[in-house]
């Protein structure tokens, strides 16, 4: 039976790495600028990981199979070079492996969190409410009112909880429910949660992040493709999570002047 | 190394039916409530998989007798989002806290850690007694929640703030659900606190004559190290929980900040933090999933030693990267806030230690799969789960190189790969380190031996059984399949739901196969063969003693050690190993001093 465990470990282990190598389920492409270092780093911490993966399956079935079952006259033996190699064998490798990733690593992460957006970044204002986004642009003013939560009213559409009569800078403020966005523009998304905790999440752009409630959270990245792709929430917001989206669609910068006119049109 | 005199006899030998069965102070029967306890909350937690499983495969599948359970939460039988969200908040709860704490660690830790230290009970056999029934009331109080008119909280078991703080504006089960759900993990906590005093007094104060810390089983050493792990986590955890209810029902505000608005009403909180939360949490969380995990490194490597006729290729070893897997575990919980809002400098500050963890965890791995070499490995059903251990928490592991990598998490963090990864790591491999302990001390638990052939069905059925479940969850997940949906709307999900249903044929068929383990577990314990004191020629001290063990362990004897705990491969007068307890001298090269 150790020989039939140790062909079933060998059975698995590569049935599960097929998928992987013949991409069946893949993330979809990527659409923005910073997303290759992301793709760059997943492509060889995969290589790292399957590799340590079938190295480990493949050793554990071989000495199952060699050694099991063996009757009481064989000889024990012990592995050459004992636990010490191992150690410095672990440390060697595994140290310099891991060493590599988190070092490489740190170039896609500073990517998106540790570069600062350029100071001509189109800011959009993004809130986060059960169950659904809304997006707030600042008008020709370049300006966002500021927001009243005691404001907020969805029956009367007073969304973000503006105070137009007031605040003069909120009377251009364009405010709807999917993000649109100029192609090769860097978008610079100030986020704020209304209600409970929730999350931007588009695979395509490889941006993920939480909104969190008394928090701002900012974020910025450049779409690369026209297109339109789903924004889903990723953080458990209540019985309405699953179905919690929006559509980002990136349009050429003319599509974008006339659709944000129509938007302005309409407030 | 402690002399015998240091004993004291804590308690008399129990004579009524409530003190022997019930309220007992006998570390061994506590250990058996607490396996009990953990097999009746598998049971739950896994038929509460079986029903979120159908529901993602087949949507509007009619469960039969689920509107029964919960009419508003399965009209016609048919699963509400919000009764799916509570239904998966009770599994990952009682599975973690019911299942993975209580059985390597609760129930296998009481019933042997004492008589593997040659005790005759805990210090404190009282304390014992009331970790248990706290921890019973606390599951008690959380299934209660099920009978609530809005049901239990749908918050998941992580409970993030502010949907915990906010009451019922927040959904069904945040009000009530959510203050019995806090109520039972603080109640869980002070369980495990108390076991955990019990566990660190029991290996530093009650070692026999000649049992040094080093010859202590890899078992011990295992349940000594959750336990200060215990110590130190749940102690975070239970004020946390404390602190939640007071949000609810003094009128604090720990987690709430200001101007958060529900139902267009603007919330009467303010000052609080919701990234509080998350840290406390995680504070415990990530030592929790260690604490569930290095019982069951122990346990495996106990039994594999057992079972391949020769030690480690060094005890030491093992037992520094067991130390340093707990260590370390609290300085990498900040690996699951990567995009929480935490500042990004943090993120990569917690992402090295995240890194660096694979090295004891492959240290451990390397040193348990070359010492097979040259063995004489015996293949039956405890050291089979052993190895499907091995490789369980090989295939979990390395999806730990991706999870560690802020950069990579931007992808992958709450998609299906996590579930799959955490899954494999401290839910499978924990759970075969449990079949692999019930096989191996069941003998000595009962004093009757388990079928070894419905054992090895029991195992064939589950190992390929989880990889199909597991496998795939991590193809969903580097497609960009987002976890804890109730149904999966999104457009670019449709394509997946085939791998959904695949998943959910492999979970009933697995699940099936637990059902050949209850039935082993229940006619072996009754019909099953009478057990020897040593069936597997074992040299700890648990084997050293009658089967089943009398109620002060060694009958009224003081057993003196004089070996390592694994002296296996030499020649003397009972075969090929010596007993720890045994005077015999015997001719070995790797005795450790």
């Amino acid at each position: 039976m150790g020989k039939f465990f140790a062909v079933t470990i060998l059975v698995i282990a590569i049935l599960s790495a097929i998928p992987i190598v013949m991409h069946t389920w893949d993330a979809p492409a990527d659409v923005s600028t910073h997303g290759h270092l992301i793709d760059e780093q997943m492509s060889e911490t995969m290589a790292e990981a399957g590799i340590s993966f079938l190295a480990a399956q493949f050793i554990l079935a071989f000495f199952v199979w060699q050694f099991s079952n063996r009757g009481k006259e064989s000889k024990l033996k012990s592995f050459p070079g004992g636990a010490r190699a191992l150690v410095i064998a672990a440390l060697l490798v595994v140290g310099v492996e891991v060493l590599a990733l988190g070092v490489f690593g740190v170039k896609a992460w500073a990517g998106v969190y540790l570069t600062p957006p350029s100071a001509n970044a189109m800011t959009i204002q993004a809130q986060a409410g059960q169950f659904a986004f809304y997006f707030r642009y600042p008008g020709p003013d370049g300006k966002f009112g500021p927001i009243h939560p005691e404001m907020i009213n969805e029956g009367n559409q007073n969304l973000f909880g503006l105070d137009p009569e007031h605040d003069v800078e909120s009377r251009d403020d364009v405010v709807t429910a999917e993000l649109a966005i100029p192609v090769n523009k860097e978008v610079h998304l100030l986020m704020h949660a209304k209600d409970v905790g929730h999350s931007f999440f588009v695979r395509e752009l490889r941006v993920q992040q939480d909104f969190v409630p008394g928090l701002d959270v900012s974020l910025h990245f450049t779409a690369t493709k026209v297109g339109k792709y789903e924004i889903v929430c990723t953080q458990l917001c209540g019985l309405g999570h699953y179905n919690m989206r929006a559509y980002l669609e990136v349009l050429s910068a003319e599509d974008f002047d006339a659709w944000m006119k129509k938007q302005a049109g309409m407030q | 190394m402690h002399d015998t005199s240091a004993h004291a006899v804590q308690h008399q030998a129990p004579t009524s039916f409530i003190r022997k069965h019930v309220f007992s102070l006998d570390h061994k029967v506590i250990g058996k409530q607490y396996y009990g306890l953990a097999l009746a909350a598998a049971l739950i937690g896994m038929a509460l998989s079986w029903l979120m499983r159908i529901h993602l495969g087949w949507n509007n599948a009619a469960i039969p007798g689920l509107q029964v359970l919960s009419p508003n939460g399965a009209p016609g039988g048919v699963m509400t989002p919000e009764y799916y969200l509570q239904l998966m908040t009770m599994h990952g709860t009682i599975m973690v806290f019911f299942v993975l704490t209580t059985a390597p660690f609760a129930a296998f830790g009481n019933f042997f850690l004492p008589i593997q230290v040659g005790a005759e009970d805990m210090p404190f056999p009282r304390f014992n007694m009331m970790s248990f029934w706290v921890t019973f009331t606390a599951f008690l109080v959380l299934v209660s929640s099920f009978v609530l008119s809005d049901g239990p909280t749908l918050g998941g078991w992580t409970q993030y703030a502010p949907l915990n703080s906010i009451g019922s504006a927040g959904g069904p089960g945040q009000g009530l659900g959510v203050v019995l759900w806090m109520t039972s993990i603080a109640l869980f906590c002070i369980g495990q606190l108390l076991g955990s005093l019990n566990f660190i007094s029991t290996t530093l104060d009650l070692r026999v004559k000649g049992m040094s810390l080093m010859r202590l089983p890899l078992s011990a050493w295992a349940w000594f190290i959750t336990s200060c792990m215990g110590l130190t986590a749940f102690s975070v955890l239970m004020p946390a929980c404390i602190l939640v209810i007071l949000d609810h029902v003094a009128g604090t505000s720990f987690f709430v900040p200001s101007g958060l608005v529900l139902n267009d009403q603007l919330i009467p909180h303010s000052g609080g933090s919701t990234l509080l939360w998350q840290h406390l949490f995680w504070f415990f969380g990530h030592p929790e999933v260690y604490i569930a995990i290095v019982p069951g490194i122990g346990i495996v490597s106990h039994i594999l030693i057992a079972n391949m006729r020769k030690p480690m290729l060094s005890q030491r070893v093992l037992i520094y990267c067991m130390g340093a897997l707990a260590v370390l575990s609290y300085m990498v919980y900040g690996h699951h806030m990567f995009v929480s809002g935490m500042n990004p400098i943090s993120s990569l500050a917690f992402s090295f230690p995240t890194l660096v963890i694979t090295i004891p965890a492959t240290i451990t791995v390397l040193v348990w799969v070359f010492s097979l070499y040259g063995s004489r490995l015996r293949i039956n059903a405890a050291s089979l789960f052993a190895l499907g251990f091995i490789s369980m928490f090989v295939s979990g592991g390395v999806s730990g190189f991706f999870l560690a990598q802020p950069s990579i998490d931007i992808m992958l963090h709450a998609t299906y790969f996590v579930v799959g990864h955490f899954h494999l790591v401290m839910g499978v491999a924990a759970m075969f380190g449990i079949f692999a302990g019930t096989y191996f001390w069941f003998p000595k638990m009962s004093g009757r031996m388990m079928n070894e052939t419905l054992g090895k069905v029991h195992f064939w059925m589950s190992f390929v059984g989880a990889y199909c479940i597991f496998m795939p969850f991590h193809y969903l997940g580097i497609a960009g399949n987002v976890r804890r949906y109730a149904t999966f709307v999104d457009d670019y999900l449709q394509p997946l739901i085939p791998v959904h249903r695949f998943i959910t044929i492999a979970a009933l068929f697995t699940g099936a196969a637990q059902l050949v383990f209850v039935y082993n577990l229940i006619h072996s314990r009754f019909w099953g063969k009478p057990a020897p004191d040593n069936p597997w020629e074992a040299t700890s001290m648990e084997w050293s003693t009658a089967t089943p063990p009398p109620w002060d362990n060694f009958g009224g004897k003081h057993p003196v050690v004089y070996h390592d705990p694994y002296q296996y491969g030499v020649e003397s007068s009972v075969g090929d190993y010596v007993m720890q307890a045994s005077p015999e001298q015997v001719k070995t090269d790797h005795e450790e001093k």
